[in-house]
Order: structure tokens, then C-alpha cells, then sequence
């Protein structure tokens, strides 16, 4: 198509590139600072802080709240697209509130049960909370209730059993869901920080997002290397994970905010 | 119903509600539970003895509870609609044919899938009044940076101006599928007719990205009530309450001042809110998968 470049043309590539600068700029600049003298900086911070350690913890939570996020969602989700029972509404509606309630707005008695649990300062204690995700559910049964009727009455034919068939048919049949939902999970729990910072006070249970405040606190002076070198250490690995997955990543997004 | 080829053991009901199970445990664990329990703990008094409505009457004079409450109303009102706003002009401007475009989105993106923290950290360099970013850039044109976080008039609009920022390029994604969806023939009946770019927004993509706007706005919502790690990294909601919001005083009283009871009263009004949030999102939802 050819298109002839008129002054709106102009004026709007301008303005996206504008803003192209404005949203890029700080991290830009952060990564020059934090590289400003070799890896000195980078590598004195890594010392200074257990941040392997931090990595650690944020990992197995991580993928430990999305896989057991899942597997509830999964067997829910299934039950609600596929069964007829009683309450089947009321139950679903039940799910629905609590889209909204998050589990750091309860705080108070949260902490108490993960208490009477005695599993403060642990890593389940910082998962627990959010196992049952109602997004999931919600999610993981709109994705089921587009799977064709067909695909289940064959494999119905074929004698699999019903447990069987969410394995067989819908697990398969609702992958692209499946791995939206794990991707905008994984991202929403790496970036979690204040319930962490309730019931994780040890290195060994803290993520990256609460040792990253941490390592700065201390701090009486402002010392912009070591600022820039832990944030970079915090957001280097998320951003290259963005930058090579970056289509599949803003396509889960893009499946998980509109559908 | 569905045919039966072969006996079972449970009946389809059964087997259903044990699906449910692992989901309603923690359901009733995480949510119901605490949830009964905070309107048990808002009605006792410090000592936890009661039944007594003194959280709910301190609640009424409580001047850091209406200043809590006035700056995130404030955060909120003003954040959800100017990053909605911003996200709306990104993804018009970030979806025509432009040389680097992919690279362009992923860029305006990157901020929103950072950790808040992380961002925060960015910003409260940015902000210091000596050696902060914004200052030395208005140093070259000679002018006289204020301390952005120190002043009370000053620190509530900065941190909106950097959520606002995070914010907008992740709402600009849902708007890039919106636009997705807008059959483009109505872009060349504008082009044929000559109707102009502006009045072709206002009249043909505005109206058609509405269910969009709609549904970022519910979420723009919740996270402005939700998302306040940044208070924690930069102003632990000074100077003088100036940006102190809801969330991070429930965790100051809870925590800080070991007033659970009253923590729970402010508790319960936010989970209203949310939850008028929610039913609200559950419409649209509704309406949603009806047309689809």
C-alpha cells in the first residue's frame, strides 16, 4: 500500500518515538549507571546480599503458588464447565466475589492463620494465601467452555474416564489459556511484596522484591551505583525473559485482560 | 446430560463437588474465614474485649484514616483515567505502520511487567532534590527543582505521575486488542470519505473501544487501591500523611501501631468497595460473553 507521508503521519511517528524515549529512558539510564564503572558495582552488590538466595526463594514460589494455582483451578474450572449439580450458580458466584479480595487486605487474620499454622517465616506460609485463585477458576472455565462437545463424546466412546478426559482433551484443548494464565501468575507473584514482607523476616524466605528494599534500606546516604546495581540484578533476568518471549508474553496478556 | 458408556464409581454430582474441594478449602481458608473473622476482630476495642462500635466512631475522627482515605480517592480519580487516557494514545499511536513498532511496544510495555518496588527504587532516585534526574534536567534550563517527595503539595502528584507511567503501557496492550478487533474497513470508509484523523477517533474508535475502557478501568481500579509497595520504598506515606494511602495504613495500624481491631474496621470498608468493584466487573464480564 503506498501511502503518501502527510505532516499527521509525521507528527504521529514523532510522538510514538517520543514516547518510546519517555518509557524507556529511566531503565535505560539505570542499566548506564549501574554499569558505569565495569561490573564492580554489579558484583559488590551481589555480595552484599544474599541475592542468590533471594532468587532462590522467589523461583520456588513462584513456580510452586502457579503450579498448585493451576491444578485447584484445573479440577474447579472443570467441575464448573462440564457438570451439572446443585448450587452450580450460587457456587460460581461465590468465586466470582472474591475476584476482588486479595489476601493482602485481610493481612491481619491472614497472618494470624499462617501463624496458628507455624509457618511465618516459611515459604509455604508466603504462598498458602493465594493458592486458590477465583481469576484462575473464572479463567480456566471460559477456556473449557469453548472445547467442542465432540472431541469429549469420542474419547467418551472410548471408555476414558472423567478425570481421563480433563487430562486428555481439555488440559490439551485449553494450553494457550494454560500457559497465559501461568505467565501473567508468574509475573504478578514475582513482583509480590507486601504480604512477603509480612511472613518472610529471613534471608532464607525473602524474594527479590523484599531483599531488594532490604538492601537498600540500611543506606543513611543516597549511592546511586549500588541503587542502580541491585535494581538491575532485580530486573535484568525479568526483562530478558520479556525481551526473548516478548510476543507470547503481551499475547497472554492480551488473552488473560480481554477474553 | 450425557451418555454413560461405563459404570462409575461416583455419580457425575459427586464427582463434581469433589473437584471443588481443593478450591473451596482455600477459598474458605484465605478469604471466608478472615474475612468473618475481621468483622469479629473490628467489633472489639484495643484490650480485644467487646462487643463495641469504637473502632467504627474512632474510624469517623480518625484525621490520618480521612487523609488515607482522601489521597487514595485522589490517586484513584485521577491515576485510572489519565493512564487510561495515555494507553488509549499509545496503542493508537503504537498499531499503524511504523518502522521499529515492535521494538517501540515492547519498550512502552517493559516498565508494567517490573516489579512496583523495582520502579519505586527507579523513581526515589529521580526524585531526590539534589542529586535526582528531573532536578539536573531542569538545572539545565535553570531552574530550581522542588524536593518532590519532601513537600506535602508536591509528593502525592509525583507518585501518581509514576504509577501513571507504569500504568499506561500495560492498559495500552488491552487497547491494542481492542483496536485488533475494529474491522478496518471503517478506518478506509474515513480515508475514502476524508473525514479527519481526530474526528474519525472521537466518532468511529473511541466509541467502539468503550468495552475495553470499561474493563481496564474496573482493573485500574482495583490496583489503585492494592498496588501501594511504593509508599513502603519511598515515602512510608509522608510528609505528614501526605501520601499515605488505605492499604499501607491498615498495614502501619496492624502492624506498627499492634492495633489489629481497628486495622480491621478500615479492613472491612476497603473489601466494600472492592467488592462493589467486583460485582461490577462480573456485569461486564457477563456481557462480555454474551456477545461473544
Amino acid at each position: 500500500m503506498d501511502r503518501i507521508v502527510s505532516w499527521p503521519d509525521r507528527v504521529e511517528t514523532a510522538l510514538a518515538w517520543l514516547a518510546g524515549l519517555l518509557w524507556t529512558a529511566p531503565l535505560l539510564y539505570v542499566f548506564v549507571r549501574a554499569f558505569e564503572s565495569g561490573t564492580a558495582d554489579l558484583s559488590s552488590a551481589w555480595q552484599a546480599a544474599p541475592f542468590g538466595r533471594y532468587y532462590l526463594n522467589t523461583a520456588l514460589l513462584v513456580t510452586g503458588i502457579t503450579a498448585a494455582q493451576l491444578v485447584v483451578g484445573v479440577l474447579a474450572a472443570y467441575a464448573f464447565a462440564r457438570f451439572e449439580f446443585p448450587l452450580r450458580g450460587p457456587l460460581f458466584v461465590f468465586v466470582l466475589v472474591q475476584l476482588m479480595i486479595f489476601p493482602e487486605v485481610l493481612m491481619s487474620e491472614n497472618y494470624r492463620t499462617i501463624a496458628g499454622f507455624g509457618l511465618l517465616d516459611t515459604l509455604p506460609g508466603v504462598g498458602l494465601p493465594y493458592v486458590a485463585s477465583a481469576f484462575c477458576v473464572f479463567f480456566l472455565r471460559q477456556a473449557f467452555l469453548g472445547v467442542p462437545d465432540e472431541l469429549v463424546e469420542a474419547a467418551q466412546i472410548e471408555g476414558t474416564s472423567r478425570l481421563g478426559i480433563l487430562w486428555k482433551v481439555f488440559v490439551p484443548a485449553a494450553k494457550p489459556s494454560i500457559v497465559a494464565y501461568a505467565l501473567v501468575s508468574i509475573s504478578t507473584q514475582w513482583n509480590n511484596f507486601l504480604w512477603p514482607l509480612i511472613v518472610a523476616v529471613s534471608d532464607e524466605t525473602r524474594p527479590v522484591t523484599v531483599g531488594l528494599v532490604r538492601f537498600l534500606a540500611p543506606e543513611t546516604g543516597l549511592d546511586v551505583p549500588r541503587m542502580a546495581a541491585g535494581t538491575v540484578i532485580v530486573t535484568a533476568p525479568l526483562l530478558a525473559l520479556f525481551l526473548i518471549g516478548q510476543r507470547q508474553f503481551i499475547n497472554s496478556f492480551l488473552r488473560s485482560g480481554i477474553k | 446430560m450425557k451418555a454413560r458408556t461405563a459404570p462409575r464409581r461416583l455419580p457425575d454430582q459427586v464427582f463434581a463437588y469433589a473437584l471443588l474441594v481443593p478450591a473451596f478449602a482455600f477459598l474458605v481458608l484465605f478469604t471466608v474465614k478472615p474475612l468473618v473473622s475481621t468483622v469479629l476482630s473490628s467489633l472489639r476495642d484495643r484490650r480485644d474485649e467487646g462487643p463495641t462500635l469504637d473502632n467504627y466512631r474512632f474510624l469517623a475522627e480518625d484525621e490520618v484514616f480521612r487523609k488515607a482515605l482522601v489521597n487514595n480517592l485522589l490517586f484513584s480519580a485521577l491515576t485510572v483515567p489519565v493512564s487510561l487516557a495515555l494507553a488509549m494514545l499509545l496503542a493508537v499511536l503504537l498499531q499503524r505502520a511504523l518502522r521499529g513498532k515492535a521494538l517501540l511496544r515492547a519498550g512502552v510495555f517493559a516498565p508494567a511487567i517490573l516489579p512496583v518496588v523495582a520502579i519505586a527504587v527507579i523513581w526515589l532516585y529521580f526524585y531526590q532534590p539534589n542529586i535526582g534526574v528531573i532536578n539536573e534536567v531542569l538545572g539545565w534550563f535553570g531552574i530550581t527543582g522542588p524536593d518532590w517527595l519532601g513537600d506535602t503539595a508536591l509528593v502525592l502528584p509525583s507518585l501518581m505521575a509514576m504509577m501513571v507511567w507504569k500504568e499506561a503501557g500495560f492498559f495500552m496492550i488491552f487497547y491494542l486488542a481492542g483496536l485488533q478487533a475494529i474491522d478496518p474497513e471503517l478506518d478506509e470508509a474515513s480515508r475514502l470519505e476524508g473525514t479527519g484523523r481526530f474526528t474519525h477517533f472521537r466518532r468511529v474508535t473511541f466509541p467502539l473501544l468503550m468495552p475495553t475502557t470499561l474493563f481496564a478501568a474496573i482493573v485500574a481500579l482495583a490496583d489503585s487501591i492494592k498496588m501501594v509497595d511504593f509508599v513502603f520504598v519511598m515515602t512510608q506515606g509522608g510528609p505528614d500523611n501526605s501520601s499515605n494511602l488505605l492499604l499501607y495504613y491498615i498495614y502501619r495500624v496492624t502492624f506498627a501501631q499492634h492495633w489489629p481491631q481497628y486495622g480491621a474496621a478500615i479492613s472491612l470498608l476497603v473489601i466494600g468497595v472492592l467488592v462493589a468493584l467486583a460485582v461490577l466487573q462480573i456485569r461486564l464480564l457477563d456481557r462480555r460473553i454474551h456477545y461473544r
